[in-house]
């Protein structure tokens, strides 16, 4: 506790600012999400702004007092809060509250704690320990089943209680893993594969054409980097590939896009088969391959669903996938906040002036369904001001990851970038209809005080490492 | 450990990338594609509300006078409605296509997302086609209205009517919507909040094809319409249309009062006309017609006419007289054919010379009453005319003259009585009793309305007391508004009233040879009392006025009665009201030919017109 006096002074204070306005910003969206003209008091602590307002004051605490604490406990800790971690989720399927159908509750007097919320945190901190380990190697199998083994326990308890949507951020791990150099094929092909599935069959061929031309830029990012030209080329084709859809697409200039987007790519595919023959450069075979490969899958399973599988099949897919067919199961909530959010246009309606969430007509609205409030209330508006908010959080993650000079803190800063990705992905995707509904918070917005404290607790404690930086040797 | 530095970039790419296809697809559902934004309107709920069925209202006898009757507004969402058959619906409703262009383009204009209503007032019978049709017009829907229905058909100047509700009203008062029909007249009107019960409000999921879907949350955010409240009204809608009938063609009121409890038993007004003409539809036609009409049908006389009381007024100059000792029943006073003062004589008619009280009232005296009214004005008690007046005046206003009752009736008119300040004004200070002599026998600057005569014909009745009269006897089952239970003194003593009646019982049952002014008036077997009063106004012949009740103890009416340029009090005024009080007491009239030559006179003639 010796330098905690100039902490302050230390600490990356644009974080600070980035989640002060977050947290602003999911109160006052709760707020208008649950606001009836009887209760308008914003503070009113028997509606939901006024309690989420207590947890806020209550994170803010929490937040200070973990500046407070010396950065090396959490370290030494570490396998500690995991352990401890872990029995509270057993313990909480034994005794914990159910509630929406999922045990994961812990009912304290009117306080009720979901320790899968706190899990994500002990995880992180062990995931970090482990990986920290001197001369630890990744890739070796041991060393992968001992990762394995982390982050299976938590799923397997999670989805003990019923909540398939917290099982899942662990997946998210795998990113700290390619970071710390897991390779990084397994999960591009992994992530292009179920994604291109998805699509194909939720959305209009452009934004398949979308994901097909940002999976190109990320192979590209990372051939950039062996600094081959004759990839470096290519960027210009795909772009204006891209460029090409998108204009079509937007002018209504009625051309396929399938075939706009062939083109191009088919053109400079000599290219590729030229720097993989000649210049051995590896990648360029993949870039092909998975290319034609994601355009046979687009093409094959229109067919496979429409041919192949019979009614009650593709019911059952499109259920899941949250299309709109069901419009009293999953596929209501997904388009009624579409409405919602579609229905706020540019800039909105304004604060309070919602009409598709009041009277709860988006469910979970003050929940997992809060960006509808943002969507219809602020318009693009506000959804452009909360996503730049999150992505320049993340940005500042990994910035903040990278000037760490312990493995610990690294590793411990991209699980925080991780989770925190997962959740706005998951979120916000569901939101707006791109991913299949999946019951997580967004941070710091949705109501409800464990997962603002974790979200703070993670953030508070990356700011509490970040500050002591050049003091960690290991 | 910089090994796989390089990553930080595909890891961030993968944030940014995320960002923006998230942008994009918002940029796309908020702003390009407008599919949403029509959802949000088509696919959402539709807040229908729910019309309470208004209050019904029966009569005194337990008889259903107000009713309802379903109608059903067609309404239309335009920006829902797609192409549809336009020549059907009109047929089907009975209605133009210009009409209908007409409306969807009003609506168009109002909004196109909110609901407008185009055709107003569709019966029952044409609903039960359109509803079979109505999936085929995308957009149009009906809300279900009830409206007033009216059996017996009489009593238009008491029940009021319902219409929309104007937008003055509905700016000021938030329970009203445009288009919500609200209580305008009569007793829809003062009790409008007890008839109007509670709107009900209902959340109906609408899919694209206007189909309801159900209700919004399980009917969570429903609230249940509340029927209005039932009235019963102390009229007895029988003698109120056996007095409409009495006061065809002619000009005037009819207002019949239980002394025992204020209760009006007939309130009518001539020429009036028929509540039914006023509901729906209808009243659009008819109500510019009858607002043009020169008689007035609108204008309700039973309250708001003011007379001169004339001769009726002879009870209350006596009264006023005994209470002041200055004139006792037996009181003899020559009369030579009037008053001859140098002021302003008044004259009489031709009777016996010399009479007590109850003769000169038996007969009409108007020397005898001029005699009193002297008497009291010069009584010694009083310093100078100003406060003799002032006595008066607060005798006269005790028994409901000059000032407004106070019923449930809407647009009560106070009538007009004199005062200090005006007779200085008017005399510039110099008068005295000869000056207001004529008050003495309610003519002068004195006016009363029909309905402050019968009142002042139950406190007669009563012996020195009213109930401020009303219309509503039960307010769904508790009873009337607390005021009306509420006994009014006159500031004359009770024991002075027998003589006066007994006057009164002279007039009507002393014999048309002794000089009984109201001998038409005579009911076999019934005690009935009155008084007839022959009211000279500027505006043709004089009014015919007739106040009475009966029987003699325990009285069950007192009825005041004015017919308009009529002539004397005992031609028609005395016969329409033994007729009433007959009706109302025996249930049937005997007298069929006094009934038949009441029923066929016309005297909408004898007016203005003639000068």
């Amino acid at each position: 506790m010796r330098r905690n006096s100039n902490i302050f002074a230390k600490i990356d204070w644009l974080v600070v600012l980035i989640y002060l306005l977050l947290v602003f910003a999911g109160w006052i969206n709760i707020y208008a999400a649950v606001y009836d003209d009887s209760h308008h008091s914003i503070f009113d602590v028997s509606q939901k702004y006024g309690k989420q307002m207590i947890w806020i004051i209550a994170a803010f605490v929490i937040g200070f007092v973990i500046l407070l604490i010396d950065y090396r406990f959490f370290s030494i800790t570490s396998v500690l809060i995991y352990a401890g971690m872990m029995l509270l989720l057993a313990a909480v399927l034994l005794f914990g509250k159910e509630v929406n159908g999922a045990r994961s509750w812990f009912e304290i007097g009117s306080i009720r704690l979901q320790p899968s919320e706190f899990a994500k945190l002990a995880t992180t901190l062990m995931v970090a320990r482990v990986l920290s380990k001197p001369n630890f190697i990744i890739h070796k199998f041991k060393n992968l089943i001992h990762l394995g083994i982390i982050l299976v326990i938590p799923m397997m308890l999670i989805l003990l209680q019923n909540d398939t949507g917290s099982a899942l951020v662990y997946s998210s791990f795998v990113l700290v893993f390619y970071r710390e150099g897991l390779t990084g094929w397994v999960l591009v092909i992994g992530v292009l594969t179920i994604a291109l599935f998805i699509a194909s069959l939720l959305f209009a061929p452009i934004y398949v054409i979308i994901f097909l031309v940002t999976s190109f830029l990320l192979v590209f990012i990372k051939m950039a980097f062996h600094k081959k030209k004759a990839i470096n080329y290519s960027i210009l084709i795909v772009l204006s590939a891209a460029i090409l859809v998108a204009v079509n697409h937007y002018l209504k200039l009625g051309y396929n896009s399938y075939l706009l987007i062939t083109i191009p790519v088919a053109l400079f595919t000599p290219f590729y088969l030229y720097a993989f023959l000649r210049k051995k450069v590896k990648a360029a075979l993949w870039i092909v391959l998975i290319f034609w490969g994601a355009v046979g899958v687009n093409y094959s399973v229109d067919y496979v669903f429409n041919e192949v599988l019979e009614q009650h099949h593709r019911k059952r897919i499109n259920d899941l996938l949250g299309i709109e067919s069901d419009l009293q199961g999953w596929g209501y909530n997904v388009n009624q906040s579409k409405i919602a959010i579609g229905s706020g246009g540019f800039a909105g309606k304004g604060f309070l002036k919602g009409t598709q969430t009041k009277f709860n007509f988006v469910p979970e609205q003050s929940t997992d369904f809060i960006f509808c409030t943002v969507g219809e209330e602020w318009g693009f508006l506000g959804s452009l001001f909360v996503i730049f908010l999150f992505v320049g959080l993340l940005i500042k993650i990994i910035q903040i990851a990278e000037r760490q000079r312990s493995t610990y803190a690294r590793v411990y800063a991209y699980g925080v970038f991780a989770i925190f990705l997962f959740h706005f992905t998951i979120n916000i995707g569901m939101t707006i209809g791109i991913l299949p509904v999946i019951g997580i918070p967004l941070p710091f917005f949705s109501y409800g005080g464990s997962s603002l404290w974790v979200f703070t607790i993670f953030i508070f404690i990356l700011l509490n490492m970040d500050a002591h930086r050049f003091e960690l040797i290991n | 450990m910089q090994k796989y530095s390089n990553r930080k970039f595909v890891i961030g790419a993968i944030a940014i990338i995320i960002g923006i296809v998230y942008l994009s697809r918002l940029f796309w559902v908020q702003v390009v594609d407008s599919t949403y934004k029509l959802n949000s309107e088509k696919n959402s709920i539709r807040r229908e509300e729910q019309f309470s069925a208004r209050g019904l209202v029966f009569d005194r006898n337990g008889e259903l006078i107000v009713h309802n009757m379903a109608v059903y507004d067609l309404m239309i969402v335009p920006r829902q409605v797609s192409q549809f058959d336009t020549v059907e619906l009109c047929q089907t409703i009975g209605i133009d296509i210009p009409f209908l262009r007409k409306q969807i383009s009003k609506a168009r204009r109002h909004s196109m997302f909110k609901s407008y209503k185009i055709v107003h007032q569709i019966p029952d019978t044409v609903y039960a086609v359109l509803q079979e049709k109505l999936y085929k017009y995308p957009g149009f829907f009906v809300q279900a209205r009830t409206l007033r229905k009216y059996p017996y058909n009489v009593a238009a100047n008491v029940l009021g009517y319902v219409s929309e509700v104007p937008d003055r009203i509905v700016k000021r008062d938030n329970y009203y919507k445009s288009g919500d029909y609200i209580g305008f007249s009569g007793i829809e009107r003062s009790y409008e909040e007890v008839l109007r019960g509670k709107k009900g409000v209902q959340f109906n999921l609408i899919d694209v094809h206007n189909r309801k879907k159900g209700s919004y949350a399980n009917g969570k955010y429903d609230t249940i319409p509340q029927i209005g409240g039932n009235l019963v009204s102390s009229i007895d809608i029988e003698l109120q249309q056996y007095g409409e009938l009495l006061l065809k063609d002619k000009i005037g009121s009819i207002v019949a009062i239980e002394p025992s409890s204020g209760e009006i038993l007939a309130l009518v007004t001539a020429p009036t006309y028929s509540p039914s003409d006023m509901v729906g539809r209808l009243r659009s036609e008819n109500y510019p017609i009858l607002i043009r009409d020169p008689l007035k049908p609108l204008f309700n006389r039973a309250t708001m006419a003011q007379y001169p009381p004339g001769s009726t007024f002879k009870m209350l100059t006596g009264l006023i007289g005994l209470q002041e000792k200055v004139l006792t029943p037996s009181q003899h006073y020559s009369c030579y054919g009037g008053y001859f003062s140098k002021a302003r004589p008044i004259a009489c008619h031709h009777h016996r010379p010399s009479l007590d009280l109850a003769e000169a009232l038996q007969m009409s005296c108007n020397a005898y009453f001029c005699h009193v009214f002297r008497n009291f004005m010069e009584k010694p008690g009083f310093a100078n005319p100003d406060s003799a007046l002032t006595r008066w005046l607060k005798h006269v206003h005790s028994f409901g003259f000059g000032t407004h009752l106070g019923t449930d009736l809407e647009s009560e008119l106070k009538g007009i009585l004199p005062s200090v300040e005006s007779y200085n004004r008017i005399y510039n200070g110099s008068w005295n009793a000869l000056t207001l002599l004529s008050l003495s026998i309610g003519q002068g600057e004195i006016a009363i309305t029909p309905l402050q005569l019968a009142n002042y014909t139950a406190a007669i009745a009563n012996r020195g007391f009213y109930y401020t009269p009303h219309i509503i006897k039960d307010i769904d089952g508790n009873g009337p508004i607390d005021r009306f239970k509420e006994r009014k003194y006159t500031t004359i003593d009770s024991a002075y009233f027998e003589d006066v009646i007994k006057g009164m019982y002279l007039a009507v049952n002393g014999g048309w040879g002794n000089g009984g002014t109201a001998s038409i008036a005579q009911i076999n077997g019934i005690d009935f009392n009155g008084k007839t009063g022959t009211a000279q106004n500027p505006h043709g012949e004089n009014h015919s006025i007739f106040v009475g009740f009966a029987p003699l103890t325990n009285p069950k009416i007192a009825i005041a009665v004015i017919v308009e340029n009529a002539g004397y009090g005992s031609t028609w005024a005395a016969p329409i009201a033994s007729l009433m009080a007959e009706k109302f007491l025996t249930d049937t009239v005997k007298r069929k030919s006094l009934e038949e030559r009441v029923v066929n006179k016309n005297l909408l003639d004898r007016g203005e017109k003639e000068q």
